[in-house]
């Protein structure tokens, strides 16, 4: 499978056709289609109708289109106004969204192509893409084994091969746990870098959208074109964007990178340690500085996490009522009846849990206790973080605490599977950026990624360093069979 | 803070969720809820004695604009999805002469 890159460079010197690209994803994801499960729709003949559209746009010498012909996958859970918009959840089954998600215009003014939408945890809840009502996105490396969540299907995309990028979006993990356990790169972005508007929401503060591809260079390139200020994303961050792409030289030597020794001495797998490891290395064999850290509190972030995140999707989640759209339970004996019996028979078990936890963390008398407690350990992390990007100007940490594992082994314990969060959660707790960069293999040939962590609007920063670093490997060009 | 959730405590939650349970469901999810709430208790050991909340980690400005007439979704378009309408409106259940549930 070309890469972003290679796809963009072949349609704008005319060596493909944009249709050609589009025709070449189609038959790709038709291929793989029953064993993976990494789409929820494609959309095919739209997808040709505007490859042919494109195609006569490049003839006529059109300018300004940097994704010109590019196949893209995006995750279910950002409104597209043609098909359907899921969220992998009964409850929107049949949503048409009467808009375009800020991300998917953005996408489509640049000149790529959605070919079809993704897979994921049902509103995007969850770590191991078990949990969407379509059934579980499956690992390219093998079908046996999960594919990382919430962003599965968009990891899974790119890993077997069925497009060169797919959007994701990350609440606590969700762009980098996939990343990790497909062997793709994921970056989420610093908070409000990408607008979150048409992305259904889960965790307001948390949420953010991110490209998924197999290089870093691609990341790159798609966040060119995601990134920068909306007035319509009352959080958006009003600052210049750069071409990422064109800054990815910065060297390696002289770069102070954080070691935080604490991720790396229990509950780490051996041999996702030992490709952590080897990937610090090749930062030290290039000349950067690695410097020991402290973060005294992000052995909280998990537990804070599932305080903040629950809290704000319980009330984010009060919108689906029966009434405004999506699912209605028949013969309701009143309202409070039509409301509690749709949103029953509509959401999955995790979505009922965390509805459940966060309106009990918000409830009267556990206000303080829970929520406002969290809050406050929030503040702490966002210090730890702060001081730590005064010494170092990244930090290196693993994604996940293990490789792929069985479907079905984790699925049954929430807490089990709310504790593989534990190096994700506090990127988004504090909202700075980080990225999932693959870096080998473990015995069984799964592949095992690192992270790339940078303070709040660093993107540039971390992406050159990730750059560098597949300049000196080639596990990204690995490929499943 | 209670060591164990009743099973009244998951039903008030569910009813504050708006979400009708079932019994297996009262009965899953007192288990469920215990073990997460005590593995999050572990935030009681921190000190956040002066410790100002984080609702948001980047900070926020207020965000003023012209008060412009824009183009917006026709009543037709809002109520597309609606599982029930009439016309362009939304149907539910009679809510009035009804006492709170």
């Amino acid at each position: 499978m070309r890469t972003v890159k290679q796809t963009i460079t072949t349609i704008q010197s005319r060596d493909m056709s944009a249709t050609e690209a589009v025709r070449e994803s189609l038959d790709a994801i038709e291929k793989r289609k029953g064993d993976i499960g990494a789409f929820l729709s494609v959309h095919g003949e739209r997808a040709l109708e505007k490859a042919r559209d494109m195609d006569q746009r490049i003839a006529a010498g059109e300018r300004n289109l940097p994704l010109a012909g590019l196949p893209v996958a995006v995750k279910d859970n950002m409104c597209t106004d043609f098909g359907k918009t899921t969220c992998a959840s009964r409850i929107l089954e049949n949503y048409s969204s009467p808009y375009n998600a800020h991300v998917v215009d953005r996408l489509q003014q640049a000149g790529a192509i959605i070919v079809g939408k993704t897979n994921l945890d049902e509103f995007a809840m969850g770590a191991s893409n078990e949990y969407s009502a379509f059934g579980p996105v499956r690992n390219p490396w093998d079908t046996r084994r999960v594919a990382g969540g919430s962003s599965g299907g968009s990891a899974a995309a790119v890993a077997a091969g069925m497009v060169p990028a797919a959007l994701g979006s990350d609440t606590g993990g969700s762009i980098r746990m996939p990343a990790s356990l497909c062997g793709t790169v994921g970056l989420k972005p610093t908070y409000g870098r990408v607008s979150r508007y048409g992305l259904v929401a889960f965790g307001s503060s948390l949420d953010q959208i991110g490209p998924l591809c197999k290089t870093v260079e691609d990341a790159a390139i798609l966040l060119s074109a995601i990134a920068g200020h909306d007035p319509r994303d009352a959080t958006s961050i009003n600052e210049s964007v750069p071409r990422f792409e064109l800054g990815l030289d910065a060297p390696i030597r002289g770069t102070r990178i954080g070691f935080p020794r604490s991720f790396f001495v229990e509950g780490l797998e051996e041999s996702t340690r030992r490709c952590v490891q080897a990937a610090i290395e090749v930062y030290r064999d290039n000349g950067a500085e690695i410097i020991d850290i402290e973060l005294p509190h992000v052995k909280y972030a998990v537990a804070c996490y599932y305080v903040v995140a629950t809290a704000e999707c319980s009330s984010n989640l009060a919108r689906f009522d029966g009434v405004h759209y999506g699912y209605r339970a028949l013969n309701p004996a009143d309202v409070f009846d039509l409301y509690a019996a749709s949103r029953h028979d509509g959401f999955g078990p995790e979505v009922i849990r965390r509805i459940m936890l966060g309106t009990y963390a918000l409830s009267s008398g556990y206000y303080d206790a829970y929520y406002l407690r969290a809050l406050r350990v929030r503040t702490l992390l966002r210090r730890d973080f702060a001081n730590a990007f005064e010494k170092v100007d990244a930090i290196i940490a693993p994604v996940s605490p293990s490789t792929a594992y069985a479907i079905g082994e984790k699925s049954g314990d929430p807490l089990a599977m709310y504790l593989t969060d534990i190096y994700t959660t506090a990127a988004n707790l504090t909202g700075t950026c980080a990225m999932s960069v693959p870096c080998g293999f473990d015995d069984q040939h799964l592949p095992v990624g690192f992270q790339l962590m940078g303070p709040v609007l660093a993107e540039q920063r971390i992406l050159a360093l990730g750059h560098q670093y597949q300049l000196h490997t080639d596990h990204h060009l690995a490929e499943p069979n | 803070m209670s060591e164990k959730i009743t099973e009244t405590e998951v039903r008030h939650i569910a009813s504050l969720s708006r979400l009708k349970l079932t019994d297996e469901q009262v009965d899953a999810f007192a288990g469920e809820l215990a073990a997460i709430l005590s593995y999050v208790r572990q935030l009681e050991e921190v000190d956040v004695d002066g410790v100002e909340p984080t609702p948001y980690a980047v900070e926020l400005r207020d965000v003023v604009r012209d008060d412009q007439v824009c183009p917006s979704f026709s009543p037709e378009q809002a109520t597309a999805n609606a599982p029930q309408r009439e016309g362009s409106f939304f149907k539910v259940p009679k809510v009035l002469d009804q006492g709170a549930p």
